[in-house]
């Protein structure tokens, strides 16, 4: 070997590994490795029942007729789906997206359409353009990781509010906008998940829906309704979109990645003409434009497939799988746990017996095969560790069952361990900033 | 002029060289890196084994990387690798068990033998091992959580602090990258550091805290004998060298070699190499030490497959020793296969 060692006494000078580290913005602050986020690269593996993404399940897509209608849109449209788009996003596909939230109600104008990469880009262009640093952003408890994720990158401040059975409940948001303005705060929106929310698994009680839009409105407050699970509804119709009653003071959103494709990544706003147009400008700013392929394809699977038919199925599909979990759940976990029976949607919400600390336990049920996401990657503000979401969207009825089965094993363990220790303490030291991210990334089952 | 007419050169700058089995390896046989498996530290593993395969193929390897699941073994009986590099992190990885298959299965491979990597990667057997050897580690109590159950957990620690003192560490006895690890600074903090002590494990390690400058030093052997490489000093921002401060990068400050006199910087090679020496360990290992105020160095743990990913220590040990990472590989490989005599 060539390598003759050189130590020397003279110490080198430091190194942080990252020469950017003094450059990077504020709100870049936590971004940061999670020894949460890392125990998922485990549930990759086959062995390991992964409760815990949210990966729609598009095993039932007729992938000849989607290769079929995509031939065809390269061979006849190529040049256009190749090229840049508008910013807006394809009006034939705008068209289409009209008559896709027709179905829940909303009668809307495809100029008044925004086209997205996922609706997820949605929720950055709204926060993007109405929000600074330390404005308040009401949340229900719990939201969404992707839009919290957002918020936190815009630095905004989360408020959440508390949801029951039934949803967001009315007298707790106007307590918290009380609370919020008394506290001289300025609050941009609500954002909400009325139908089948991720993570809860709750849908918003019709008769609250008004009273809701009421009190934004008493209170001039914009709504961000964010509704990508609305016809994965397991019974009956499609329910009212808020927009539907409401088309000044919300804003909503919609996504082709749970009811077609989420790798086309296409999703939309639906915004009053003045915040469309402030839209249109941030979205060419951040991408010039959404894919014009992935647009035209989507566009091209409404045009030639049953897609009403197709989501159908889906939602026999996922409700088979529902009903896995809910007769796993009830057959294995321990009575001191409590869930919710979703309507529709991907997740269930479990509240676990007292003193349970469900990111403690990760690791446990890692060892164990199963993998779940804390309830604490789903709050601004550090609760939720006593809770889980479990999603029933990907693997199948058996492996289901088998998932919670294991889940019921390690939480006996887990609560015989806490017997012995009693209740929990005051957490071993957690440093300032440095909780990380507790959700998967989006390409785990 | 045709680019014909130009005859390439191996001496030519940035042109890539010609690659050349290491002596006693036969042409045409690959180097497997292993790399995932189902541990707690699957994703540190990944990089590891990432950065190791690219080092190793940068010095004129041919490489190629396999996840430890149900495929391995037919691989390795019909490709017969000249090599495997195992870069497996926490369980399977380092507590001697893809060794011994390894082992079973006549293949070379770098690193420690399974006896060594049980021993080395139990914390409590290390420590009680190297301590006998005249190395100072803290003092420490390992108990398994049936004793906190069947004896009452709160007599327990409230023994446990009374003889530690706080603060304290608790560590699961067998892990890796921090997971699992805490520092105790109130008495009150103790149950909860417990339970996450025991979610990785069954057995749980408390050691009395330390304080003092955190180092980490390599041991390397090729085949000409064990050395050490610089120490590196460890300062993470946080005050404590957690799996956030580990694998942030940006969030630790590392100074290579360690600002340490040669006194100083003489124990803490000597401390390192008399672990590896004393648990048996082969080809590489990482000692983690404790040089407090006084200048007492304290061994607080040994990794048999230490990280290689792009924030781990010893990377930048093999960086300020002058020495090139894919060379170093190679010369491991090279020690391993040596080692297993001629190949057909």
């Amino acid at each position: 070997m060539d390598n003759t060692p050189s130590p020397s006494a003279t110490p080198g000078p430091g190194t942080r590994l990252d020469s950017y580290v003094d450059r990077y913005a504020a709100r870049t602050a936590g971004m940061t490795a999670s020894e949460i986020r890392a125990l998922f690269a485990v549930a990759s593996r086959p062995e390991v029942v992964s409760l815990a993404g949210g990966m729609p399940n598009i095993s039932g897509l007729p992938l000849d007729v989607v290769g079929s209608a995509i031939g065809d849109l390269i061979a006849g449209h190529g040049p256009v789906a190749l090229q840049y788009g508008s910013g807006q996003g394809d009006p034939r596909l705008r068209e289409q997206i009209c008559d896709v939230m027709r179905l829940e109600g909303i009668d809307a104008h495809p100029d008044d359409v925004v086209v997205t990469v996922g609706s997820q880009q949605a929720v950055d262009l709204v926060t993007r353009i109405f929000c600074d640093p330390g404005d308040v952003v009401l949340c229900e408890a719990p939201s969404y990781v992707g839009a919290l994720g957002v918020f936190k990158s815009f630095q905004c401040d989360v408020v959440h509010i508390e949801m029951d059975a039934h949803g967001l409940v009315p007298e707790a948001l106007e307590q918290a906008i009380t609370t919020v303005r008394a506290a001289g705060k300025t609050i941009k929106f609500l954002y909400t998940i009325p139908n089948f929310h991720n993570p809860a698994g709750i849908t918003l009680a019709p008769e609250r829906r008004p009273q809701v839009l009421e009190i934004c409105r008493r209170h001039d407050i914009l709504v961000l309704e964010d509704n990508p699970y609305g016809l994965l509804g397991f019974e009956g119709e499609p329910h009212r979109a808020l927009r539907a009653d409401e088309a000044e003071g919300v804003i909503y959103l919609g996504s082709f990645s749970k009811t077609f494709s989420p790798g086309m990544r296409v999703g939309w706003a639906l915004a009053p003409h003045a915040v469309r147009e402030k839209l249109v400008l941030a979205q060419e700013s951040a991408t010039l434009c959404p894919p014009s392929f992935s647009q035209m394809a989507v566009s091209a699977y409404l045009s030639t497939h049953d897609w009403q038919g197709q989501i159908k199925q889906m939602r026999e599909m996922y409700r088979e799988r529902r009903d896995a979990m809910m007769d796993a759940l009830r057959d294995y976990m321990p009575a001191s746990c409590a869930w919710n029976e979703p309507d529709g949607g991907f997740f269930v919400w479990v509240t676990l017996p007292p003193g349970i600390d469900a990111k403690a336990m990760l690791p446990r049920a890692v060892t164990a095969r199963v993998a779940y996401v804390p309830g604490t990657a789903f709050f601004a503000d550090g609760f939720g560790s006593g809770s889980m979401r479990l999603s029933f969207c990907y693997p199948t009825p058996e492996r289901i069952r088998e998932g919670v089965r294991r889940l019921a094993g390690v939480l006996e363990a887990e609560m015989e361990l806490r017997e012995t220790f009693g209740a929990p303490g005051a957490p071993a030291r957690v440093l300032e900033g440095r909780s990380g991210y507790d959700a998967p990334s989006t390409d785990l089952s | 002029m045709s680019g014909d007419d130009v005859a390439p050169s191996d001496a030519t700058p940035g042109t890539t060289p010609t690659p050349t089995p290491p002596t006693g390896m036969s042409a045409g046989r690959q180097v497997l890196v292993l790399a995932g498996g189902l541990s707690h530290e699957r994703d540190v593993s990944l990089r590891s084994g990432r950065r190791v395969a690219e080092a190793l193929r940068g010095s004129g390897l041919e490489v190629s990387e396999h996840d430890v699941d149900g495929s391995l073994l037919g691989r390795l009986r019909t490709e017969q690798p000249a090599c495997v590099v195992p870069m497996l992190h926490g369980d399977t990885g380092e507590d001697g068990a893809i060794r011994e298959v390894l082992e079973l299965l006549s293949v070379p491979y770098v690193g420690a033998p399974p006896a060594a990597c049980r021993t080395a990667f139990d914390k409590p057997v290390a420590k009680a091992l190297v301590a006998r050897a005249g190395l100072d580690t803290p003092e420490s109590v390992c108990l398994p959580h049936e004793t906190f159950r069947e004896l009452g957990a709160a007599e327990v620690m409230a023994a446990l602090v009374e003889r530690l003192g706080l603060p304290l560490m608790v560590k699961p006895a067998k892990s890796g990258s921090a997971l699992g690890c805490s520092v105790v600074r109130t008495a009150e903090e103790l149950p909860s550091a417990m339970v996450g002590a025991f979610a990785y494990g069954d057995v749980a390690l408390l050691e009395k805290f330390v304080e003092g400058l955190e180092v980490a030093v390599p041991i390397i052997d090729d085949g000409s004998g064990p050395r050490a490489l610089p120490a590196v000093a460890i300062r993470p921002d946080g005050g404590v060298y957690d799996y956030t401060a580990r694998y942030t990068a940006g969030s630790t400050e590392f100074t290579t070699p360690a600002p340490l006199d040669a006194e100083l910087t003489a124990e803490v090679a000597r401390v390192a190499l008399t672990a590896h020496e004393v648990l048996g360990l082969r080809d590489v290992s990482r000692s983690d030490l404790i040089v407090d105020a006084e200048g007492r160095v304290w061994f607080l743990e040994v990794n048999v497959a230490p990280g290689f990913t792009e924030t781990s220590t010893v990377p930048l040990a093999i960086q300020a020793a002058g020495l090139d990472l894919g060379k170093v590989c190679a010369s491991l490989v090279q020690a391993a296969v040596a080692r297993s005599g001629p190949q057909e």
